[in-house]
């Protein structure tokens, strides 16, 4: 009956959204009285999750997992879902999860409701908030199936933490296999990605050319922060197509996005709408952004981002 | 290569977003429509297909006969045939449900699919109608090759690309990137002339339930003006995020 939820993790440790799932996954359990139980594949050290309301965690350690493929990692929760009798499953909206969730809504009969923002505004009937019209909209939708399963958006519902501990014990599914087989990936492990950013700072056709970045990383760099562009700059070829945030590239929901350069295309705004905090940096105070923001400066990119930089240096050094 | 591409029918990014009967239907008032973007970057790369290595392409739409247009403009940019599935789009589910009927009848060794529509922004379609064929699965796809049964694709993932080795049959989710916004074609008048003597076959529905449900719809709260802070007064910036906004 417990509520099961995925924690994902990449080389033996769990991402930041595992945490965000499981304390949305506790919220459930409480609503419903009941307990979570969490699934970790190839994870070295599972006790954190206790920390987030995980009572227990099933513990699958297998080769043939090591590298994630929908399929095979769908069957894995599928069957811990029966195992546990899971009326409900959380899962993130990380591109891995929103890859397999619809192959684990076929084989658990379980309907399944995406970009969910917040905890159940009911569970009976079960009814979730989630995004739609690409930010525009939020959609009250009930689950009507026995299984749920609910796709919670990345840094919508933050991270809550408990005094419990989690138990642990071994979980050896039978790994189905898939008829997809990964070649190779092209990853950047050094950066923080868009999807995990807590901030992200982007650009666009403002900074005039490829060559003018560095300042545009250095104060990523300084916030922790991912970095991204607009449509026009992925179209240029100035940045790789991976950095287009927007509607027909990555959508952001960090908690502080900055734009610099960027005159906010309803296309761009649509993206990055879910982003709790947007500043902008931009020469036109006419520029449709601004109307969308939180915070703006009226200037040039080329004085203000510097500055800022070298303002946010002495934040940090002072507040360390 | 027999291919289908799903297309959606959603309202134009520009579109203003109302609701009706009371906050439980959007509101198709004055709103215009398009091929969901994501679709439309898949049936481009099936034209390609056609092209280069010869296919039959078909699109299909689940939807009533206001979204006939839709499909006239997909056969205008060069799809053989249509079909529209008609009945209303409720879930994911269902629509899956009643693709799966048409991709089984018709025996397509392709169907791509947008990886998710702007409206809905469900992101389930193609991977439950995969799952329902049994077909081999591929979503934020940003590149696809196929030779004889053998296909190659690229997909998406968090902070860089991952590359995939499948065969047919294979559902795509596509996105931008399986071709590039350049790449996209506007039909012309002699396309255009062709879409209305081709094929537009309306196949009635299989029933297919629903398994969720929309309460209502609800906008988001009405955002408050911009705090403007003056270039050379960047400490207030930096104060106004750490004090008020709390974000740094």
């Amino acid at each position: 009956m417990s509520i099961l939820v995925y924690t994902e993790s990449e080389n033996g440790t769990f991402k930041k959204a595992a945490f965000e799932v499981a304390s949305y996954a506790k919220a459930v359990a409480d609503q419903m009285g009941t307990s979570v139980t969490a699934v970790a594949v190839n994870v070295n050290d599972t006790s954190e999750l206790g920390k987030y309301g995980v009572d227990k965690v099933l513990n699958v350690s297998n080769d043939g997992l090591a590298k994630f493929n929908a399929k095979s990692y769908a069957s894995v929760l599928s069957q811990a879902a029966k195992q546990e009798g899971s009326k409900v499953v959380v899962l993130s909206q990380s591109a891995d999860s929103k890859y397999l969730a619809p192959l684990l809504s076929v084989s658990l009969d379980a309907g399944y409701a995406s970009n969910v923002v917040a905890a159940p505004t009911s569970t009976s009937p079960f009814t979730v908030k989630r995004t739609a019209f690409t930010n525009k909209a939020f959609n009250f939708t009930t689950i009507d199936t026995d299984i749920k399963i609910v796709g919670v958006s990345n840094n919508s519902f933050g991270l809550v933490e408990n005094s419990a501990s989690a138990s642990s014990e071994d979980f050896s599914p039978e790994i189905t296999s898939s008829g997809v087989t990964v070649e190779s990936v092209d990853k950047v492990t050094d950066k923080v990605t868009i999807a995990d950013a807590e901030i992200v700072v982007s650009a666009g056709r403002g900074l005039k050319g490829p060559e003018n970045w560095g300042m545009v990383e250095e104060l990523a760099d300084v916030l922790g922060a991912a970095t991204a562009c607009s449509k026009p700059v992925s179209d240029l070829g100035w940045r790789p197509h991976s950095e287009h945030v927007g509607q027909t590239g990555k959508p952001v929901a960090s908690n502080l996005y900055i734009a610099i350069g960027i005159s906010g295309a309803i296309q761009h705004l649509a993206g990055i709408n879910a982003s709790k905090v947007k500043v902008v940096i931009n020469t036109d105070p006419e520029a449709p952004f601004f109307k969308a923001a939180d915070y703006g400066v009226v200037g040039d990119a080329f004085e203000v981002v510097p500055q800022l930089i070298e303002k946010l240096k002495a934040f940090k050094a002072a507040n360390a | 290569m027999k291919i289908l591409v799903c297309i959606s029918h959603v309202p134009d990014t520009t579109s203003k977003i109302n609701f009706t009967d009371g906050d439980t239907k959007f509101d198709t008032n004055g709103v215009q429509f398009v091929i969901n973007p994501n679709d439309e970057f898949g049936l481009t790369r099936a034209m390609w297909f056609k092209e280069k290595q010869g296919a039959s392409v078909d699109v299909v739409n689940v939807g009533g006969p206001e979204t006939e247009p839709t499909l006239r403009k997909a056969l205008a940019i060069g799809a053989d045939t249509a079909i529209r599935v008609n009945a209303e789009a409720k879930d994911g589910y269902q629509v899956a449900k009643e693709l799966a009927k048409v991709v089984k009848d018709g025996g397509y060794d392709l169907v791509i699919a947008g990886r998710e529509s702007i409206d809905y922004n469900g992101a389930m379609v193609p991977g439950m109608l995969a799952e329902m064929v049994d077909a081999n699965f591929v979503t934020n796809c940003i590149s696809l090759e196929v030779d004889g049964t053998n296909a190659k694709a690229v997909r998406e993932i968090d902070g860089g690309k991952e590359s995939v080795s499948t065969t047919l049959p294979l559902v795509i989710g596509g996105q931008k990137g399986l071709v590039e916004e350049s790449d996209l074609r506007i039909p012309n008048m002699r396309g255009i002339m062709m879409a209305r003597k081709k094929p537009l076959n309306v196949v009635e529905p299989n029933g297919a339930s629903t398994e969720t449900g929309t309460v209502k719809f609800e906008k988001p709260a009405p955002k408050g003006e911009v705090t403007l802070v003056a270039p050379d007064n960047l400490d207030e910036l930096v104060n106004l995020l750490h004090n008020e906004a709390k974000v740094i």
